[in-house]
Parts: C-alpha cells; sequence; structure tokens
C-alpha cells in the first residue's frame, strides 16, 4: 500500500476546552498523583494560583479533544486496525489552572512510509485565554504493515 | 527537595502497580476509550493477552517521577517518548531516570518505563526547569 501524504500541512478549526476542577481532580487520580495542586483548591490557591493547577499530563485531555478527529480524518486515511501510537513529546509554558480556555489547532506534520509501516505526526498547539502557548504536543503513529 | 540535580544523578525510582480498574478509570479521565484498553474481550480476539494499558497513562507515570523529583508541575518543561512495549494490568512499573547534563538553569534527564523485561517507554527525554 502506498501512503497517500496529500494531507501533509492540512491544519485543522481551533477547539475549545473548558479546563473543570473536578476534571483535573479526576485526571490526578486516574494517573496516581498525590500533589495537592492537583487536588485541593485550599492548598492550590495558598500556594499563589488562582484554583487547581493540572498536572503537565492533562495536556492529554484539553489537546486530544483537537487531534482525536485530526485522526478519523479520511484525508489523513489511517488505518486503526493497525494503529500504534509510537511516541509523544509534551512541550510546556505556563501551568493550566481550572477554569482556564485553552483552544488547540492541528496540523498534519508528517506523513510517510518507511520498512512498511507508515508514519504519521500531527503537531497541537494549546494557548490560554490570554494568548499563552501552554502546551506543543507531537504526537507519532505508527500503521503496521502499511 | 533533596535531590541535587548533577550530571550522573539518578532521580528517585517510581513504583506502581496498575490494578485491573486502571484503564478503566484513565479512559474517563482522559477520554480515550479504546476497546484494548477497557474491552477484555475485544483485546483478546485482537490478539492481545488481555486489557493493555494506555500509553500515556504510563507516559504519566514518567511526568510524575520528573515533578515529583524536581518538586512540582511547573519544573516539567517537555517530555518525549517512544512506546514499543505493551504495559499489562496487575503488574509493578518502574520509572528509572538519570540526569545527563545540567545548563542555564535546565537539566536534561534520560528516563525510561518498565516493567518486568518490557521498556514499556523508552528513549524517554526530559527537561527539568530547576531552582
Amino acid at each position: 500500500m502506498a501512503v497517500n501524504a496529500d494531507a501533509v500541512g492540512k491544519t485543522y478549526p481551533p477547539v475549545l476546552y473548558a479546563v473543570g476542577r473536578e476534571k483535573i481532580k479526576e485526571f490526578a487520580l486516574a494517573t496516581g498523583e498525590t500533589e495537592p495542586l492537583y487536588l485541593d483548591h485550599e492548598a492550590a490557591r495558598a500556594a499563589g494560583y488562582r484554583d487547581v493547577v493540572a498536572p503537565p499530563m492533562f495536556a492529554v485531555v484539553y489537546s486530544g479533544a483537537a487531534v482525536s478527529p485530526v485522526m478519523f480524518d479520511p484525508e489523513v486515511g489511517i488505518d486503526f486496525a493497525l494503529l500504534v501510537h509510537g511516541g509523544q513529546e509534551f512541550t510546556w509554558g505556563p501551568l493550566v489552572v481550572a477554569g482556564d480556555e485553552i483552544e488547540t489547532t492541528v496540523l498534519v506534520k508528517a506523513i510517510s512510509e518507511r520498512g512498511g509501516n507508515a508514519f504519521y505526526v500531527f503537531e497541537s498547539v494549546s494557548t490560554n485565554q490570554d494568548g499563552h502557548t501552554v502546551c506543543v504536543g507531537t504526537w507519532s503513529n505508527v500503521v503496521r504493515g502499511a | 527537595m533533596a535531590t541535587t540535580f548533577e550530571p550522573g544523578t539518578e532521580l528517585p525510582e517510581l513504583r506502581v502497580t496498575p490494578d485491573r480498574m486502571t484503564t478503566i478509570r484513565y479512559a474517563g479521565a482522559s477520554g480515550d476509550f479504546n476497546p484494548i484498553h477497557v474491552d477484555e474481550d475485544f483485546a483478546r480476539q485482537v490478539g492481545l493477552p488481555g486489557r493493555i494499558l494506555h500509553g500515556l497513562w504510563t507516559m504519566a507515570q514518567v511526568a510524575r517521577a520528573q515533578t515529583e523529583a524536581a518538586g512540582g508541575p511547573h519544573t516539567l518543561r517537555r517530555l518525549s517518548v517512544q512506546f514499543r512495549g505493551m504495559g499489562v494490568l496487575e503488574r509493578e512499573i518502574v520509572v528509572t531516570s538519570k540526569v545527563t547534563t545540567v545548563a542555564d538553569g535546565i537539566a536534561h534527564v534520560d528516563t525510561e518505563a518498565r516493567q518486568g523485561d518490557v521498556k514499556v517507554v523508552r528513549r524517554g527525554e526530559a527537561e527539568l526547569r530547576l531552582g
């Protein structure tokens, strides 16, 4: 199967995510976090934050909401039966806090074929309501035997 | 924070054993309901030993090891990982991390997560803001 790279460079409309206190706590507990900044809004306020702070990997939640539709885009053409999440990179800026509104845009960065496998790389850029970039994500997916 | 960040410093190991509900809880928290993580029958039908861990849950353990060692969420500037091995439930995961360089208030750390002999997260690279 030849890999179709026509979608490289495609961008998608921004996706807005409203960060909620209970969602942060749910994510923190599901990943085994014990840091009070994530779980106790009074501890977070005592440390100078407006509300509970999102653990860095909460980026999966607010930027994942924008990446999922891209993975299902027929123009990208991922074969889900053979899909493996190959790698992930995040670079973080200012911390995300409950009450923030995070807007994420996604770009199809690369599609390639190597050793019989297809590689799909997406980049997400997430910005808070003050215009600061809070996270850039690089999502690498491998479709085996493409 | 007792850790002194110098090249060669090994950060405290993080050991965690995912229980049978881990992937269910993480699916709800993250929104990733891929059936290989939540449906035992489906996972076996596609040739897996059973429900497997989300790679991003395991990456979250690698991230947690860094922020706990460096003193909070603001310390983690970058984390890059490769997923190759398959993580399973009810078996201990060990995250190890070693400082490679320190410059301009940033520590570069090599990190990985093992489950038995399987590297479930490998080629992990973290950048930590110090001080």
